[in-house]
């Protein structure tokens, strides 16, 4: 029975060592084992499911899972409308969500989205060296190469490969005088003990809303401000803003329900006969506004634990200072280190739109995830990836079938492409799911690359980029109002573009 | 790496957000996101719709068309800017030539901060006066 107790993952050399446990890292373990890749996956936390295990303090997460979709639970298909559980090649391991949801809404609760991960975990056989805390980290120069040494709180661990997924989870606060006087989202508290306080919050994104939302029949009074206005998601058509679950605090403000919500820079807080007044100025006419409340919570986000990684090089950037990365989420200044989880948000991609990648949430970075793992091992471990030959008469077909329904495409919009090559070499080859920006700047042979893009004014649609004789070009399909895109308007519109590199559809034009 | 506070500190000194008060560069500084490019990567892209809006924190670019160099731009100057007002896909590239770290606001936002803040619009106007002008002597 030793054996069963025993932790897993000693500390020592491994080709990669993967440091956290919430769905970032537990994803790129499963892709690991799944290429054989040999790897120690270690985490200071007790158990898996990373942020999942704290947050969201209010109601329920904000992405959903529709058990009742139209597609198998076990299916490819279904992870369209499943955006919370991990990938899995295995179908009895995919769509796990749909079984921890008790009936009362889409959108699991937080005990429900940590019961999904560790199941995943479990089943998956996901071996995690829990309560091992990176602490440091150093290069060191050996006969073979450059490796990274992690010093843990279990010892230290060698590797050439290290994939950091610890998050974005450190409360920042801005050094506005007197934010000492405030306490950090991350410190709230059970709603309970804010009955009858006149609350303050600074900051207007989704953590702001949420304290707000949940604290609404708790607080005497709210007031929330940031310098910019805020929008919701309903009017960016995208993730970017506040999301609809967080939107009765608009409405409380509208109609005067004892909500306020300012468009100021916060000045300074201050201790005033018992409470704090926070010092504003007006972003609209610079004029100066004060706010007297009993607490001030600072809802002003989260950085990266990145510990020393900044000192040996690895560049960062914006107030989460998240590392900069290229299209496979490796740091853009020291290579061999990679990033998996919410902190591949760093690799922006093109931004269409000003519409991000979701590589912030899961159902965005599990896709990020598979890839990462499949660059790491053809790049550091000679395996090459599948490149299956298509008939060419079945590249149309195929095509928009994944402009339809792949759920790469739909969840990581302009950001991750269906690319088909063609080459006399190796004829017509299925590349599989890449990041758009490597396909963009990358050379290689004739291709066509299938996106789902947004435009931001509501029209979803598919694009395809052709690179033909060494040039790029995008031509957008037409939008569809059921966002059916496999229509014969569809099929003629992807005919005369493929003919650009298929000869099979020239002439077959619009 | 930055915070909003720092952006604010350091776009003071450019001549496009020169007339903006404390509180405006704070609500500039929150409304752009910070991006930051290593050397050679392209930042804006030839034909390519959906582009953003770029100001230059620190590093030098190159603007190329069809690979070929006509310009270089640096801290304190913008691109992306003409394509969004026309309505159309960049006729450059904008390439990294060091490390560079730029300010962007997303291409469906520029309008309403143009229209909000017009002194900034105003001096948008005056480096575009001044372009079409060295075009002209150029030409003459």
């Amino acid at each position: 029975m030793a054996e069963l107790t025993e932790r897993p993952h000693p500390p020592g050399d491994y080709p990669v060592v993967v440091v956290g446990s919430g769905p970032g890292g537990l994803q790129v373990s499963y892709f690991l084992s799944r290429a054989g890749i040999g790897h120690a996956v270690i985490s200071a936390d007790p158990s898996p499911g990373g942020m999942f295990r704290r947050w969201p303090f209010f109601q329920r997460l904000l992405s959903w899972t529709k058990p009742y979709a139209a597609a198998d639970r076990s299916s490819r298909d279904f992870e369209r409308w499943d955006w919370n559980s991990l990938l899995a090649d295995e179908p009895p391991l995919r769509g796990l969500q749909a079984e921890f949801l008790d009936g009362s809404s889409d959108f699991p609760a937080r005990p429900e989205m940590e019961a999904n991960l560790a199941a995943f975990a479990e089943r998956a056989s996901i071996a995690v060296r829990y309560g091992c805390r990176w602490a440091a980290t150093r290069r060191e120069d050996g006969p073979d190469g450059g490796r990274f040494v992690l010093e843990t709180t279990d010892g230290e661990y060698r590797a050439r490969v290290v994939v950091i997924a610890v998050g974005v989870a450190e409360p920042y606060s801005p050094p506005t005088p007197g934010i000492e006087l405030t306490s950090h989202y991350a410190d709230t508290r059970e709603a309970e003990t804010y009955a009858g306080k006149r609350l303050f919050i600074i900051g207007k994104q989704n953590s702001g809303f949420e304290l707000a939302s949940g604290l609404l029949q708790w607080a005497r009074r709210i007031t929330l401000a940031s310098p910019s206005p805020a929008k919701t998601s309903v009017e960016t058509h995208s993730l970017v803003g506040v999301r609809a679950r967080y939107v009765q605090p608009f409405e409380d403000s509208a109609l005067g329900g004892g909500v306020d919500i300012l468009a100021a820079a916060i000045e300074s807080i201050s201790r005033l006969d018992g409470s704090l007044r926070v010092a504003l100025r007006r972003s609209d006419n610079g004029m100066p506004v004060t706010v007297d409340a009993d607490e001030v919570i600072a809802a002003t986000g989260f950085t990266c634990p990145l510990l020393d990684l900044p000192a040996l090089g690895v560049a960062t950037f914006g107030q989460s200072r998240l590392p900069a990365q290229t299209a496979f989420w490796e740091s853009a200044t020291v290579p061999g280190i990679y990033f998996a989880g919410t902190i591949t948000q760093g690799s922006s991609g093109l931004k269409k739109h000003g519409i991000p990648s979701y590589s912030g949430a899961v159902h965005g970075h599990r896709n990020n995830s598979r890839i990462l793992v499949r660059h790491i091992a053809e790049r550091h471990f000679g395996i090459p990836p599948d490149r299956p030959a298509l008939a060419e008469r079945d590249v149309l077909g195929y095509l928009l079938g994944e402009a339809t329904r792949a759920p790469e495409l739909w969840h990581q919009k302009a950001y991750l492409a269906r690319v088909v090559s063609t080459s006399d070499a190796d004829g017509i080859r299925d590349e599989g799911i890449l990041p758009l920006t490597h396909v963009l700047d990358s050379d290689g042979p004739d291709s066509i690359a299938m996106t789902v893009e947004a435009d931001g004014a509501g029209s979803i649609y598919p694009v395809v980029y052709t690179r033909a004789g060494g040039r790029v070009e995008e031509h957008a399909l037409e939008a569809h109002p059921l966002l059916d895109f496999e229509t014969s308007a569809h099929r003629d519109q992807l005919a005369s573009i493929l003919g650009r590199v298929l000869p099979a559809y020239r002439g077959r034009a619009v | 790496m930055a915070t909003t506070e720092e952006i604010a500190d350091t776009i003071a000194s450019f001549a496009l957000f020169a007339d903006l008060n404390s509180p405006q560069l704070q609500s500039v500084a929150h409304q752009f996101e910070e991006a930051w490019f290593p050397e050679s990567e392209r930042i804006l892209r030839q034909g390519l719709t959906g582009s953003g809006f770029y100001v230059i924190v620190d590093g030098t670019c190159s603007i190329r068309i069809d690979g070929e160099e006509r310009a270089q731009l640096g801290r304190g100057d913008y691109f992306g800017e003409v394509s969004i007002l026309l309505g159309e896909p960049p006729v450059a590239d904008v390439v990294a030539l060091t490390p560079v770290r730029c300010i962007v606001l997303a291409g469906p936002k520029v309008e309403a901060f143009l229209t909000s803040n017009p002194r900034v619009g105003f001096r948008m106007l005056q480096a575009q006066a001044r372009r079409l002008r060295n075009a002209n002597r150029w030409r003459s």
